[in-house]
């Protein structure tokens, strides 16, 4: 299975500031309840799935279960690729 | 039964249901114009009140406070539509204004809003969503996603001239310029204000109700920015019935609310919230008193599902907008001149 973890980690780690002190996002935490990301965060990794991987993430697809962890965000791929 | 000063959090035991918003309106009425004679003349030491009167409760409800409290001659108000405002707003204001006896007059602000470029950077990021999208359109926006459980985003709605309507997800450039260019009106609005507030030595009355206020509904130095808020503690249903207790006409006590941003009409709830706003003061009030899901949804007529969603709606909107309540933030606090 294609490994997307380290790209994303990557983009999260450029774009979203995180505090010096805090311990880096594990591949189960919730971005919304470590404060990473916020809804209009979300957005922003929405371009950036569809933009690296030309993928068109739905509305309903906007959902917490897809996108809110590096683990969610691996299997969402993984199932929009593989479509 | 009076809840304007309700604690957080805290569990209670009776039935949820719209009692549990029911207001003293004459205590409150009395409550809030001494807190007003006071912090005016008191704290800010300024001789009277600017108020931007949009026609809605809100500001309606405001003016009539401030007018009983320092009197209709110590009160400014100021009537500023655009070219998206609806002419109704601006007929209402100016009864409201007329009603209250207040001095008050009527600044055009798109002219100003022309200039800052306003509408050409809002509809420049609307056409690379809609590229027909011309002048004689209309819009909204409406938000989505966060009251099903999903993450909130935004959609753009356009209404050609022969009233075909489209919608589509705002990409998030578009989105934040669109929100960047809309947010001129609120901060020329201010801008204004401010002039009328410097030149009388008046205080500049900020009109946000507790459901805005606390989900983070206003732009910040915009409507956001004032030197006193007299009824952000209060539901939005507590504010229409202190509309009806003082006697405002019965289109404000009746006023549906609407941002009277956008040119196509756009409900509050639509916009921004995920229930109307009656559903969403009870919604608010629960949650602050850690009201289970279950009977939330039991008054409301939700699934449980909703309800929940709503919570954290709830929740999710105060982790976004906290920056918005967020004074400038020092290295080292100034003692001499902090509160």
């Amino acid at each position: 299975m294609r490994d997307f973890k380290a790209q994303l980690r990557q983009f999260i780690e450029d774009n979203f500031i995180m505090g010096p002190s805090e311990p880096a996002v594990s591949d189960a935490d919730s971005f919304m309840e470590r404060r990473v990301i916020d809804s209009t965060g979300f957005l922003e990794l929405v371009m950036y799935l569809e933009e690296t991987w030309g993928v068109t993430v739905t509305d309903d697809e906007v959902i917490p279960e897809n996108l809110d962890s590096l683990d969610h965000l691996q299997g969402y791929l993984t199932r929009k690729l593989s479509a | 039964m009076t809840n304007t000063s309700d604690h957080m959090r805290t569990p209670v035991t009776m039935r949820l249901g719209p009692h549990v918003l029911d207001l003293d309106a004459a205590a409150e009425v009395e409550r809030i114009c001494g807190w007003m004679v006071q912090e005016v003349a008191g704290t800010l030491h300024r001789r009277g009140v600017i108020i931007a009167m949009s026609g809605g409760v809100d500001s309606s409800v405001c003016a009539a406070l401030a007018v009983r409290a320092l009197g209709a001659g110590k009160v400014y108000g100021l009537l500023l539509p655009e070219r998206d405002s609806k002419r109704a707003s601006a007929d209402q204001g100016r009864t409201v204004a007329e009603h209250l006896g207040v001095r008050y007059e009527t600044h055009d602000i798109s002219p100003t809003l022309q200039a800052i470029g306003c509408y050409r950077l809002r509809d420049e990021a609307i056409r690379v969503v809609f590229p027909e999208y011309a002048d004689d359109w209309k819009c909204k926006v409406a938000i989505a996603g966060g009251a099903t459980g999903g993450i909130n985003f935004f959609k753009m709605i356009v209404q050609s001239p022969d009233g075909r309507l489209q919608e589509a997800r705002l990409p998030i450039r578009e989105y934040l310029q669109i929100v960047a260019a809309t947010n001129f009106k609120q901060r020329i609005r201010k801008t204004v204000e401010y002039y009328h507030a410097d030149r009388l030595n008046y205080a500049v009355i900020g009109t946000p109700n507790r459901l805005e206020y606390d989900q983070g509904f206003f732009v910040k130095n915009g409507d956001g920015a004032a030197d006193l808020k007299p009824i952000a503690h209060l539901f939005k249903t507590q504010v229409y019935a202190m509309a009806r207790h003082l006697g405002l006409p019965d289109e404000v006590c009746n006023a549906v609310p609407t941002t009277d941003t956008y040119s196509l009409v756009q409900g509050q709830d639509e916009f921004y919230f995920a229930l109307p706003y009656d559903q969403m003061d009870l919604a608010l009030w629960a949650h602050n008193h850690a009201v289970p899901a279950s009977e939330l949804a039991a008054a409301l007529g939700l699934t449980e599902e909703h309800a929940r969603n709503v919570y954290g709606d709830i929740e999710g909107k105060r982790r976004t907008t906290h920056y918005l309540h967020a004074r400038p933030l020092l290295v080292d606090p100034v003692t001499e001149v902090s509160e």
